[in-house]
């Protein structure tokens, strides 16, 4: 594409790094007065997060059973079957609620946003709103962003609790771990700041997908293949960029 | 207006689901937190500990292995410099002798640790309200290993440094 190869690659890269800081400038500028209009942000609220409640639900059970039959029988190796809640809160909670909320959440709710943003480029709204002096970054790209923002974290511990069910079905009902056990070393090792932790990843993530979800639509090439391209490019740089940061945070946190 | 409502409701239940689980997290995971629910069924029995070692609230009461109901509270008497076990027994379970004997143990090498009950032999039966009075408390790991090196160090310099005392003391008895 780019004829001056390596380089330009590079360069390309920089570029786009410094258009999507811009355009989260811009979009937070957008966001203030967007608060203005609470219908808009519930009906994002709605978009992105409820929705996506069922997928969410799903995965948690499933990935929070997965949870429970693993960490039983590493930890039954070491005659330790008890932290078996603890294994499982803490890791739920700090990783794997967060970074597989945000992957799905830039697969259900971020390709959706892209592509209706792309869309509307693409059939030049954007531009007929311009021309009304409607300004689109305030009515359309602002709203769904804070939708986006808003639902990650809400997402991120319905996921933990139901995970948590779900490791305690497997862990308690299917391989008789002692339930009074299983919360109690839960409570006793897991403390608030470890809550903390998942909230402040899935709010950190929910900022990067739902920006790459808004910025990739709203400069979608405004054609049927661009609108496709850039529906691609968001699923890839969210996950890319989500489990990035996820090791910032991490160490950051610890 | 139709669609406007049900997205509404939808948003709704959204947020408030999020916001549960939220206030899950935080108030039944850590142990400080505030405890929901109806109280479990069952009688309460207290014990006195010397050391319960890391006993903790939920932990299990056995009687022979088997749960027969779980630790609900725990607090420290300034009296007796003691720690007060509360433990919810089951219902199903009524004939516990009085004179039974409670201890703290662990369970596997690094586990937690649980209440075990052996039972005594009178006839008159624990009830709600009564107390264990014969109990062993935790047996905590350093301890015994602190207790097992100064042991065997003592043991080892006695046998080196000993020597000629030990000589003597043989020669002694020879006479």
């Amino acid at each position: 594409m780019n004829p001056r190869g390596g380089n330009g690659f590079i360069l390309e890269g920089v570029r786009r790094l410094g258009a999507v800081t811009i355009f989260l400038v811009w979009l937070l500028l957008a966001s203030v007065p967007a608060l203005g209009r609470p219908r808009l942000l519930v009906h994002q609220v709605y978009n992105a997060g409820a929705r996506s409640l069922i997928i969410i639900m799903l995965s948690g059970l499933f990935v929070g059973m997965v949870l429970g039959l693993q960490a039983f029988n590493l930890l039954q190796r070491f005659g330790s079957e008890e932290a078996l809640g603890t294994a499982a809160a803490l890791g739920l909670l700090k990783e794997l609620s967060p970074v597989i909320t945000a992957l799905l959440f830039a697969g259900r709710a971020g390709t959706a946003l892209t592509s209706e943003i792309g869309l509307m480029r693409a059939t030049d709204q954007l531009t007929a709103m311009e021309i009304m002096a409607v300004d689109p970054l305030r009515h359309v790209a602002a709203p769904r962003f804070l939708g986006g923002v808003v639902a990650m974290p809400l997402l991120t511990v319905i996921f933990s609790v139901i995970g948590l069910y779900g490791a305690q079905l497997i862990g308690v009902q299917l391989m008789g771990v002692d339930k009074g056990v299983f919360w109690s070393q839960m409570q006793g090792s897991v403390g608030l700041h470890d809550v903390s932790e998942g909230v402040v990843k899935s709010l950190v993530f929910g900022v990067a997908c739902s920006l790459i979800a808004v910025h990739e639509g709203y400069h979608a090439e405004p054609t049927a293949e661009g609108v496709g391209l850039a529906t691609t490019r968001t699923v890839v740089a969210s996950s890319v960029i989500t489990l990035l940061l996820d090791y910032v945070l991490t160490a950051v946190f610890l | 207006m139709r669609a406007n409502r049900t997205l509404e409701i939808g948003t709704g239940l959204f947020v408030l689901l999020g916001f549960a689980a939220l206030l899950f997290l935080t108030t039944q995971l850590p142990a400080s937190g505030v405890k929901f629910g109806a109280p479990r069924a069952g009688y309460h029995v207290s014990a006195e500990f010397d050391n319960i070692g890391d006993l903790k609230v939920g932990a299990p009461v056995t009687m022979a292995g088997v749960h027969v109901g779980e630790v609900e509270g725990i607090r420290f008497d300034s009296k007796n410099y003691k720690a007060v076990v509360s433990l919810r027994v089951d219902p199903q379970y009524k004939q516990i002798p009085e004179d039974s004997y409670a201890s703290i143990q662990t369970q596997g090498l690094l586990g937690g640790k649980y209440i075990g009950i052996s039972p005594g032999g009178l006839d008159s039966y624990l009830k709600d309200g009564s107390r264990i009075e014969q109990t062993q408390s935790a047996i905590v790991l350093e301890s015994l290993i602190n207790k097992f090196f100064a042991n065997y160090s003592s043991k080892g310099s006695g046998d080196s440094q000993g020597q000629g005392a030990d000589n003597q003391s043989k020669v002694e008895s020879r006479k």
